[in-house]
């Protein structure tokens, strides 16, 4: 077995207790084939960019229910940027307010997803954006 | 600068990306590997098994730390298993993990076994290698949560730990072969809790079937040690060679017993270099290796040889009860030739 799986690092950055979102999440892309490094709540954004350069991911997944996106996001891209990782797509599931939307994507997150967001969306974007990745 | 040069100079990013085409068995992870073989050699490798929920991962994070308050560079390969019907895995041992980020002498690697059985995964020896070439002192391989049969890991690693817990229906499983005969250190974790004084009497009533450790006569209030025994509980056997197996209680979540334990790793690793032990597991390792390769080689050059339509006729043969399976095979390698 030598085909190339897609590694996806799933984390909760910020003080929120609740990862059940992103339980499932990670569930799901487990079923879709894909290795999912699950790393646990409170992350800080140094945690999740260091995780994400240790593990090689194609793709890190935040779930943010505390509504500190708008501080937490920019800082993780950043770091992604600083440690060559450039490459590395960014998802965001969670309660992430309209407004705030389009400066996120333009900060370079590929997707967010709300809550109730099917699974099956997330994996076939993420098949999408790695396979765009090359 | 090739990739393997990179991670020769420290570039923890090369070094990640070098992981994974090993991992993938590319030919630029081949390469990587041939490249840096004559680099490693240097670290000393410690494998963690044992059932689920012993606190393995709990205990290698508490492991890496005190290595690190020795200044040693610590990498950990955290293995957990692969779905055998989609493929995918989710890897959770960094959630004990927590205390070793931001630290820059440790490094860890999670990988799933991609439909290897026995603990490891295939790719893990080669990624233990980029890590011993890449300068790290000690590394930490912590299999699935193994039962009783997942014994690579002993072929692997130098030192063996074997994992056990209170209440986990262990007056049984300890009279189970195997799983307890690799163990170099047998180690008792949650050791705060009930159960813990029969969990190690079942461990070390199966040691001593194992290992007939001296028996201890107390002759007027002095002991009296048979002179073919040098050892009376655990640890180094002076002049004879032996290694028997110490016991370790230790308390994953807040760290006790692990300075004893961490003696009895590198009591360990003397033992291995004084007895010539270290040279000679390296020896029956790399034969190991190069009889997985071959297999691999010959494998890869048979599909290569034999179109697969071939194949199909020789299955028809087979399952129409004309030919048997190795009559089919050897017929099949007698045409390559």
């Amino acid at each position: 077995m030598t085909e190339r799986k897609i590694r996806v690092l799933v984390a909760k950055p910020g003080l929120d207790g609740h990862d059940r979102g992103a339980k499932v999440v990670a569930r799901a892309l487990r079923d879709a084939g894909m290795e999912v490094i699950y790393t646990g709540l409170r992350q800080t954004p140094e945690m999740i960019a260091e995780a994400a350069l240790q593990e090689d991911v194609d793709v890190v997944g935040l779930s943010i229910l505390s509504g500190a996106h708008m501080a937490l996001v920019p800082r993780v891209l950043d770091l992604l940027k600083a440690n060559g990782q450039a490459q590395v797509k960014v998802f965001i599931g969670g309660i992430i307010p309209d407004e705030d939307t389009p400066k996120l994507k333009e900060l370079g997150v590929s997707a967010i997803y709300g809550p109730g967001a099917p699974t099956e969306q997330i994996i076939a974007d993420i098949h999408a954006i790695v396979a765009d990745a090359g | 600068m090739s990739l393997a040069q990179s991670v020769l100079s420290g570039d923890r990013l090369a070094l990640a990306r070098l992981l994974t085409r090993v991992e993938n068995d590319t030919p630029e992870g081949r390469a990587g590997l041939d490249e840096l073989f004559p680099h490693t050699g240097g670290a000393h490798l410690v494998g963690i098994t044992g059932a689920p929920g012993t606190g393995k991962s709990s205990l290698v994070n508490q492991l890496a730390l005190s290595f690190r308050k020795q200044e040693k560079r610590v990498a950990i390969v955290a293995v957990d298993p692969s779905s055998p019907f989609t493929g995918g895995a989710v890897l959770g041992d960094r959630v004990r993990m927590r205390d070793l980020a931001g630290d820059a002498g440790v490094f860890i690697r999670s990988m799933a076994t991609r439909g290897s059985l026995g603990g490891l995964a295939q790719a893990t020896v080669g990624i233990v290698q980029v890590f011993d070439a890449a300068g790290f002192e000690v590394i930490l391989i912590e299999t699935v949560g193994a039962g009783q049969s997942e014994v690579d890991i002993a072929r692997l690693a130098h030192t063996t730990l074997v994992v056990e817990a209170p209440g986990l229906g262990d007056d049984i499983q300890a009279i189970k072969a195997g799983i307890l005969e690799i163990a170099d250190i047998l180690v008792v974790n949650k050791a705060d809790r009930p159960g813990v004084d029969s969990t190690e009497r079942a461990l070390k009533s199966m040691l001593d079937l194992a290992h007939p450790v001296a028996k201890v006569f107390m002759h007027h209030g002095t002991p009296l040690v048979p002179p073919i025994f040098g050892v009376q509980n655990g640890g180094m056997s002076e002049g004879q060679g032996g290694w028997i197996p110490p016991i370790r209680r230790t308390v994953a979540t807040d760290g006790s017993g692990l300075p004893e334990l961490v003696q009895s790793i590198e009591e360990h690793a003397q033992h291995l270099r004084r007895s010539g032990d270290w040279s000679r597991r390296e020896r029956a390792r790399l034969e190991a290796e190069f009889e997985l390769l071959l297999q691999q080689m010959l494998l890869a050059r048979f599909h290569a040889a034999v179109a697969e339509t071939e194949l199909a006729v020789m299955l028809d043969a087979v399952q129409g009860r004309k030919l048997s399976p190795r009559a089919a095979l050897e017929k099949l390698m007698e045409e390559e030739r």
